[in-house]
């Protein structure tokens, strides 16, 4: 081979690589280097020209690589792009050999990968090549030894079946049949995952004879792992049966898997609710799915009930709107009122992500009689989340019958969120703020929430802190610079002065982000002389941050202030004793943008000279 | 012999041992087997052990001001409980017509009387309701305590009609589906397993079972009718509970019914393979793979010479895979040890085992790495020197990889070989290829590793290496710097290669109007 490779070497720019250093490259010693000539194959593979790629780098691809998965699976995920690369769809089966030895590894993502290729190549064959190469392909996998194969021979009958005579078909039909009772489970898994799409390419006919029975077959498996999967094929099945037939068809499993013994599967009815009301249609609905969903919704695993009372939205909404009310109230609202007070804080929590939903759909007066004493329960729930997910979508409500039905019990609701002891908590009410001021309103907010929002810029976790500040600029966004300018630049200014050198960056951090929305007026003639004087502060990490300060809001300022008053203070840290100081004066100065990302990273890598710092601070 | 039990004791007891204090009526597997096997032929995973007695150890990381941590959360409430969905939902309080005691009754109405208390056993109690039908729980714990003593003392009362009715209770009150385990992230090195809340019932029923497995007039060619595929795949799912307890019992019924009937033998082989692969390859989660893994321990220990084909293959493409798992650490020990068991079987399989571990060495835990590295030395410390000479390279270059890792206990772990006598012969042997292999990293690190204590022991290693092999010592250390100046050419021949490379994908890209794949 080598000296094949040398020979073509010779002929012209075609060929300017032999083929030996590049494999040579595919070889190398490093996992990681081998993994970066592995992505870089098409490159490869160009320097080759087609007609060598294939009889050379292919063939070497499928004899001779076994490596780590990390490197195979850059290669089935390569390999699935190279059509041209090998000349164009006329040659594209030369890519199937590799890509069948990769369907069978061991490893999931590979193999998995390997199918994804094979499924997109298909696409490339011409109907006659897909009968003579693609398709014997996918029966050596299906009748494979070892597992693998099997299961990756599963995603492929889809993709070959119609286009293909109806000989093949048969046969493929025959294949898929053996899968769906494979004595492994993975197999069994692998098919009962792709049996909806499977079903989705059939003729109708065969899909009445032969998957309803594999169907039927798979959902009462002895392993509960494969009844769930059956569970997802029933929504795809279902939409292609018409309505006479669902009812012999499919029902009698769904009943079925919506009562199983095993958890596992009722949740995946639970979890698949939506579709499958869609995929039935509203008589059977009516008839059989609202006692079904009661049911989930009254499981004795908390984790059913979760996913049952995600949907209860979904359900409602979707329901036929001649009895849509009537069901509603009469059989699924009496759950949704269990389950407000249930024992398992997911299920709320759940709950209360979409509940508030249910106002739109029964408008103001059953809202004001059902719903708001349910929103009013979960707003006093021990669980924080729960509490969270209704202030998170009061939206809804605010359309409906408006938000001061529940400002009375909103306010200490918010307030203890706001000093929760988890500050995650604290941080996903502040990302509300600009929401519920907006609902609630300037003179409730001045009223009630502005003290919370400054209180939250002297937190002593630093996330709550940066959070704060940009639910400020949010705020002025809202209200605008006028109201900036009376009741937050004040306050945020003051802290320039406080004995916490974290405060004081505090006051930067605010300066930062509020400058562009106050405008330049505010910039120059409030905060820029604070920040001028902030220069002189005794900790160098308040003195660095003005330097940053400064050029963040430069563009904000006019040249007159840049140059008297901006640039000598510059120029007085650049000679500063600190060289964290100094290079932020330098950065400002020659004008680079720095991201506060940039500042993480350095302030993470510098630790030394801060830690120094931050220790003087402390020190007596 | 196909089984060899005292490993198993062996094993069984050391487990155990870590066990003390747990309340049990008795030892099971004591009960039957009494052995005078020295264990020290078997003195298994000394490094793992070691690597989990110092995982053990480490000190609680202190809670943090916002009291954020799982931890502490979790602390809270360290006994939870739970039970299977089945327990619940039956409204109705239960009632239990008692029966007389077995001794009290002549032995002729014996068998009968049994029959009737096994089917009043199948009566399941809500334990999570821990104030219902207080009376008749009581009554049924009584009755099980009892059929535990009967089988174990009485004689003549196993007939033919007792087996079904056995199996059925035990069925009934074993077999459930697991409920969802509490938290999402069940950790179990970190978490208190959530305990069976039925376990005053369970427990008896597991002990009855287990004694009528072991009782003498058990018969296993009337018990397999009733004790087949369908009732071993039910009892391996229960593998996945979390109650350490029940797990136990689980492993001493599997092994029982494993040695009792033949019959099942490769069913239950092929059953566990398909739970390692679907843990390795499709959910990560089981929590019984320890268990399951000792079992097989002394399955291995029991196959017949020249091993057969399929396990071969389960070695390759089942245990060596488990080394992959993120939670390796809970059951690294009992893998260990059935890798070594293979290998003292058949030491040609060593090539692939350790081709296999060095496939998945990890890239980034180095906590794992100091487990394989145990492991390896394990496998060492049997390996026979034809063996070790054809894995010697590809090992060696992991080992010195290991050796130079910044992480102290790595490179710490790996040098720890050079104190192994039997590996430093291997070494001495061969060393005309491995020194030159490691000495580039010992060279290096000895200057620049930050570890006072890793450059100790590298200079240890170097002066030995120095001592086997002082002509080739000399000869490396005198091109040492011209090596790494080549190593840098051909480093920088590769990126022109790429850069070429480069140019022309960029050129002909152009050409043929974006043919590159993005």
């Amino acid at each position: 081979m080598q000296h094949k490779s040398k020979m073509a070497g010779a002929d012209g720019d075609d060929s300017l690589y032999p083929i030996a250093v590049l494999i040579d490259e595919l070889r190398n010693e490093d996992v990681q280097l081998r993994l970066n000539s592995i992505k870089k194959l098409s490159t490869i593979a160009l320097a080759l020209g087609v007609e060598r790629t294939r009889t050379e780098l292919l063939p070497f691809l499928t004899d001779t690589i076994y490596d780590e998965d990390e490197v195979l699976l850059a290669l089935a995920e390569q390999l699935g792009n190279f059509t041209m690369l090998v000349g164009g769809p006329e040659y594209v089966h030369c890519l199937l050999p590799p890509l069948e030895s990769l369907a069978t590894v061991e490893e999931t993502v590979v193999r998995d990968k390997a199918v994804e290729s094979l499924r997109k190549i298909s696409q490339e064959h011409s109907p006659v090549d897909l009968e003579v190469h693609f398709e014997p392909l996918v029966k050596r996998l299906a009748s494979g030894d070892w597992f693998t194969s099997r299961t990756s021979a599963c995603g492929l009958f889809s993709v070959c079946y119609p286009r293909v005579s109806s000989t093949v078909k048969a046969e493929i039909r025959q294949h898929f049949r053996t899968l769906c009772s494979d004595d492994t489970p993975m197999v069994r898994r692998a098919a009962a995952s792709k049996l909806g799409e499977f079903a989705k390419v059939l003729e109708l006919d065969y899909v009445k004879s032969d998957i309803i029975s594999l169907f039927t077959a798979l959902a009462s498996d002895e392993q509960d792992s494969v009844r769930l999967l059956a569970v997802e094929a029933c929504v795809s099945i279902a939409t292609l049966l018409p309505q006479e037939d669902l009812e012999t068809l499919v029902m009698p499993t769904l009943r079925q898997a919506a009562e199983d013994k095993s958890w596992r599967v009722r949740y995946m009815v639970a979890d698949k609710f939506s579709e499958l009301q869609k995929a039935v249609g509203p008589e059977i609905t009516k008839n059989d799915l609202v006692p079904a969903f009661q049911n989930l919704l009254k499981d004795c695993e908390a984790e059913v009930r979760a996913a049952a009372a995600n949907k209860v939205k979904e359900f409602c909404e979707n329901l036929p709107e001649d009895s849509r009310e009537t069901i509603i109230m009469t059989h699924i609202l009496p759950c949704v009122k269990e389950l407000v007070s249930d024992t398992n804080q997911h299920v709320k929590s759940a709950l209360a992500s979409v509940i508030m939903g249910l106002s739109t759909i029964l408008g103001k007066d059953n809202t004001v009689e059902h719903l708001l004493p349910l929103f009013l329960a979960q707003l006093k729930d021990e669980c924080p989340e729960v509490r969270l997910n209704i202030i998170s979508n009061l939206d809804c409500v605010n359309e409906v019958i408006g938000i001061r039905q529940l400002s009375q019990s909103l306010l200490p609701a918010i307030v203890e969120l706001a000093e929760d002891a988890k500050w995650r908590v604290r941080l996903a009410i502040i990302e509300y703020m600009p929401l519920l001021a907006g609902q609630l309103g300037v003179e409730f907010f001045d009223e009630k929430l502005n003290t919370l929002c400054m209180a939250w810029l002297i937190d002593h976790v630093y996330a709550i802190r940066e959070a704060a500040t940009c639910n400020l600029m949010k705020l002025v966004e809202k209200f605008g610079a006028e109201w900036a300018q009376n009741t937050i630049v004040p306050k945020v200014l003051g802290m320039a002065n406080d004995p916490n050198y974290l405060h004081r960056m505090t006051t930067l951090f605010c300066i930062n982000a509020l400058s562009e929305v106050c405008g330049q007026d505010i910039t120059t003639k409030q905060m820029l002389p604070v920040v001028l004087k902030m220069s002189n502060d005794q900790v160098a990490n308040v003195r660095f941050n003005v330097a940053k300060s400064l050029q963040k809001i430069g563009p904000v300022l006019d040249s007159n202030a840049l140059q008297t008053e901006v640039k000598p203070v510059l120029e007085k840290l650049d000679t500063d004793t600190d060289m964290d100081v100094k290079y932020f004066a330098q950065e400002a100065i020659s004008g680079k943008y720095t991201t506060l990302s940039i500042f993480f990273l350095y302030e993470v890598a510098s630790l030394g000279p801060l830690h120094l710092v931050i220790l003087i601070h402390f020190s007596p | 012999m196909l089984f060899n039990l005292p490993v198993f004791i062996h094993l069984y007891e050391r487990l155990n041992s870590r066990n003390d204090g747990r309340c049990r009526t008795s030892n099971p597997i004591h009960y039957v087997f009494q052995t005078d096997q020295s264990p020290s032929s078997l003195e298994p995973n000394r490094a793992s052990r070691r690597a989990m007695s110092s995982a053990a150890t480490t000190p609680p990381s202190v809670d943090k001001v916002d009291g954020f941590s799982r931890k502490s959360v979790r602390k809270a409430k360290q006994k939870r409980s739970q039970s299977s969905s089945q327990f619940r939902s039956q409204g109705k309080p239960i009632e239990l017509t008692p029966l007389p005691l077995l001794k009290d009754v002549p032995a002729p109405e014996q068998p009968e009387l049994f029959l009737k208390k096994l089917q009043q056993c199948c009566t399941v109690f809500d334990f999570m309701d821990t104030l219902s039908d207080l009376k008749m729980k009581e009554y049924k714990r009584s009755t099980l305590n009892e059929l535990v003593d009967y089988v174990t003392v009485s004689r003549g009362y196993l007939t033919e009609q007792a087996y079904p009715e056995v199996v059925k209770m035990v069925s009934y009150n074993i077999f459930r589906t697991l409920p969802p385990s509490d938290s999402n992230e069940f950790d179990p090195e970190e978490d208190e397993p959530t305990l069976e809340a039925s376990w005053p019932h369970l427990q008896l029923v597991y002990e009855f079972f287990i004694r009528f497995l072991e009782s003498q007039e058990f018969q296993p060619s009337i018990a397999k009718k009733y004790i087949d595929q369908k009732f071993v795949l039910q009892l391996l799912e229960l593998f996945d509970s979390e109650d350490p307890r029940e797990r136990d019992y689980l492993k001493t019924v599997l092994h029982r019914i494993y040695g009792k009937f033949l019959g099942l033998r490769a069913f239950i082989r092929k059953q566990i393979n398909n739970i390692f692969l679907r843990f390795v390859y499709e959910t990560e989660h089981f929590n019984g793979v320890a268990e399951l893994l000792e079992i097989l321990g002394s399955i291995i220990n029991g196959f017949a010479l020249p091993l057969k084909a399929e396990h071969k293959q389960f070695l390759v493409k089942v245990l060596i895979p488990l080394h992959t798992v993120r939670s390796l650490s809970l059951f690294h020990a009992q893998l260990a040890y059935c890798i070594v068991q293979f290998l003292e079987k058949d030491p040609a399989l060593t090539e692939p085992v350790i081709r296999g571990l060095l496939k998945f060495w990890p890239k980034t835990c180095s906590q794992k790495e100091v487990m394989y590295l145990g492991e390896l030395e394990e496998i060492l410390d049997v390996i026979e020197p034809t063996q070790f000479v054809k894995i010697q390279e590809p090992l060696f270059k992991q080992i010195s990889r290991c050796v130079s890792s910044p992480h102290f206990q790595v490179a710490e772990r790996a040098l720890y070989y050079w104190n192994n006598e039997y590996i430093m012969s291997l070494i001495e042997e061969n060393s005309s290829v491995i020194l030159p292999i490691m000495f580039a990293s010992l060279y290096r690190i000895s200057k620049e590793h930050w570890n006072p204590a890793i450059v100790a022991l590298v200079y240890n290693v170097l002066k030995a290496f120095m001592e086997m092999n002082s002509t080739l010592f000399d000869e490396l250390t005198a091109t040492y710097k011209s090596d790494r100046q080549r190593e840098k050419k051909k480093e920088k021949e590769r990126e022109e290669l790429w850069k070429k490379l480069g140019d022309l994908e960029l050129k002909r890209g152009l050409r043929s109007d974006g043919i590159i794949p993005t």
